[in-house]
């Protein structure tokens, strides 16, 4: 039988993919103070401790300002390339995209470093503003990926249909390109809204004392007392986002069903 | 038409302004600054702005650098070779054997873990293979061994393995987008002429995926240059990469002109790197389906 093997291998590798996150919830849950085998009860005190937790609390907030007004605004500017690169020629086209996609090979270091250098020579004051800045920055070509996929279904023919019964050109995008890419405009606000939420290195940079989930995660992990606590937090966290996602993979592909186009599958 | 045009163009380049703004302003414009401070003077908590090529003859002749630098790309280049050569086979199978209608689904399961955050994921790691970690508490228990294992972490093998974790997703997905366009007749044909089922993966589906195995070893080997976590936490700080070290120069020690010499230096040296690879490749890279 052909691809038996590979059927097997693939299999394994998905274990691979999955052991860490697989191990989060069983020592989220479990009562020994440390992370090792054998496991000891089952206790729901590492979440107890989380929710009382004031700075947890504080970075949680952070977090979610943060991602929510990175996800919106990436998804806004993403819009806007999204139809200009699917619809329009324009002279230096190429290059444009390129510059905006630049973000997603370019090592994050490089870019939180050289974004705090500049705010910092003209006298910025770090906090969750300079956060958003970036994470607008990196989470721009994920939008811009997953809104040219819906821009890029649309048929061109009922546009024009809606020109012809009168529509200006701005009422004809809100009254009927809009609600048609539409689910790809949630599945890009999720997915921004994801990657902000999980965002470390920018975050750990830019932020200056403002604490986010990640980087208060960071700054726990030296201590071992606090480890289990992580775990629960860390639980949560990759709940949060496999939700998010699952939803994000529901818009995008009821996205593709509505403009009658075939699924090819994956986000980029 | 020409008026059509230009007002196509005009609307089109309206249309862009918004998010190529943003991206000059918070990327390309830092960047540049970046590349003016390499060139510039130290002085003590500022910055002298006066024309130097100091910091590069500092940065190139330091045996410390160089030797930080050799292991980021050393490391880089065997993450490359695990995830490309492990992701191969899972992109394949994707594409050849699950049935269409569920390939969907299978890209979804390898592209969650992915998303959920890269911090906690290198951590797990750290746990797993820990002195009093999951592999060794589970082999103590098992009876396997008395003591733990004390060469699992703070080492290169064990950054190997966390980052290959980390970017598995990001080989298999050009690799799949690659494999998914080949003509399906071309590997008939090569059966029909009598070639076996290994030398038509040879000479006919191999060239045809390099275009993505390209692009997977790209994307793979350019971040994890980069990478600042794992050395700091897998590698208990110990074995530093160059993410760690221009951070140090640039924060802790605070001389802006030599961390930017060091970060433009890394940059440099990644763009070459990456066009030799395309160069070496180029044969292939011209095959159009």
């Amino acid at each position: 039988m052909k691809g038996r093997g590979l059927h097997v291998y693939a299999i394994c590798y998905l274990l691979f993919l999955y052991a860490p996150i697989l191990l989060l919830p069983i020592f989220a849950f479990n009562s020994g103070t440390v992370i090792a085998f054998p496991l000891k009860g089952v206790t729901t005190q590492w979440f107890v401790q989380m929710f009382e937790n004031a700075s947890m609390r504080k970075a949680l907030f952070n977090s979610l300002t943060i991602a929510i007004s990175a996800s919106v605004f990436a998804t806004c500017l993403g819009v806007f390339a999204a139809r200009a690169s699917t619809r329009f020629e324009f002279p230096g086209k190429g290059p444009i995209m390129g510059l905006i996609m630049l973000p997603l090979v370019l090592p994050e270091i490089i870019v939180s470093i050289s974004l705090l250098v500049v705010l910092l020579s003209i006298g910025v004051q770090l906090n969750i503003l300079t956060v958003i800045l970036g994470h607008t920055l990196i989470c721009m070509p994920y939008a811009t990926v997953i809104l040219s996929t819906a821009f890029n279904s649309l048929d061109r023919s009922l546009e024009e249909a809606a020109y012809d019964l009168g529509e200006t050109r701005w009422s004809a995008f809100r009254l009927v390109i809009l609600p048609l890419v539409m689910p790809g405009i949630i599945s890009s606000l999720l997915m921004s809204f994801t990657i902000s939420l999980d965002e470390f290195i920018i975050a750990f940079f830019l932020a200056g004392n403002e604490p986010t989930l990640p980087t208060y995660i960071f700054s726990q992990l030296r201590f071992p007392k606090q480890i289990p606590m992580i775990m629960a937090l860390g639980t949560m966290l990759v709940l949060m986002s496999i939700i998010l996602l699952t939803i994000a993979e529901y818009f995008r592909r009821r996205g593709i069903a509505k403009t009658g186009a075939k699924d090819t599958g994956g986000f980029l | 038409m020409a008026t059509g045009n230009r007002s196509q163009s005009a609307q089109g380049l309206t249309l862009i302004a918004p998010p190529l703004s943003y991206a000059l302003l918070v990327m390309a414009a830092p960047l540049l600054t970046i590349l003016a401070y390499s060139f510039l003077k130290d002085g003590y908590l500022t910055v002298i702005r006066e024309f130097t090529l100091e910091n590069y003859r500092a940065v190139w002749s330091d045996p410390i650098v160089r030797t930080i630098m050799l292991r980021s790309l050393s490391v880089a280049a065997l993450v490359t070779l695990v995830t490309v050569v492990l992701a191969f086979p899972v992109a394949y199978f994707l594409s050849f054997v699950v049935a269409p209608g569920r390939k969907a689904m299978w890209l979804f399961l390898i592209t969650i873990p992915f998303w959920t955050s890269y911090l906690i994921r290198v951590f797990l790691w750290k746990v797993i293979l820990g002195y009093n970690g999951v592999v060794n508490s589970g082999l103590k228990t098992l009876g396997v061994i008395e003591q733990p294992l004390g060469f699992l972490l703070y080492n290169v093998n064990s950054m190997v393995i966390t980052l290959a974790h980390a970017y598995a997703p990001f080989a298999i997905l050009p690799i799949f987008i690659a494999l998914e366009k080949i003509d399906r007749s071309l590997l008939e044909a090569g059966r029909d002429l009598g070639e076996s089922r290994a030398m038509t993966f040879w000479r006919v589906t191999l060239p045809l995926a390099m275009p993505g195995v390209v692009a997977a070893a790209l994307i793979v080997f350019i971040p994890t240059i980069g990478d600042y976590v794992t050395p700091a936490l897998i590698g208990g700080g110990k074995i530093p990469m160059i993410a760690n070290m221009i951070q140090s120069q640039m924060l802790d020690l605070d001389n802006r002109p030599l961390g930017s010499a060091l970060a433009v230096t890394a940059m440099l040296i990644v763009a070459v790197l990456s066009l030799i690879f395309v160069a070496l490749n180029r044969r292939f890279l011209k095959v159009r389906q």
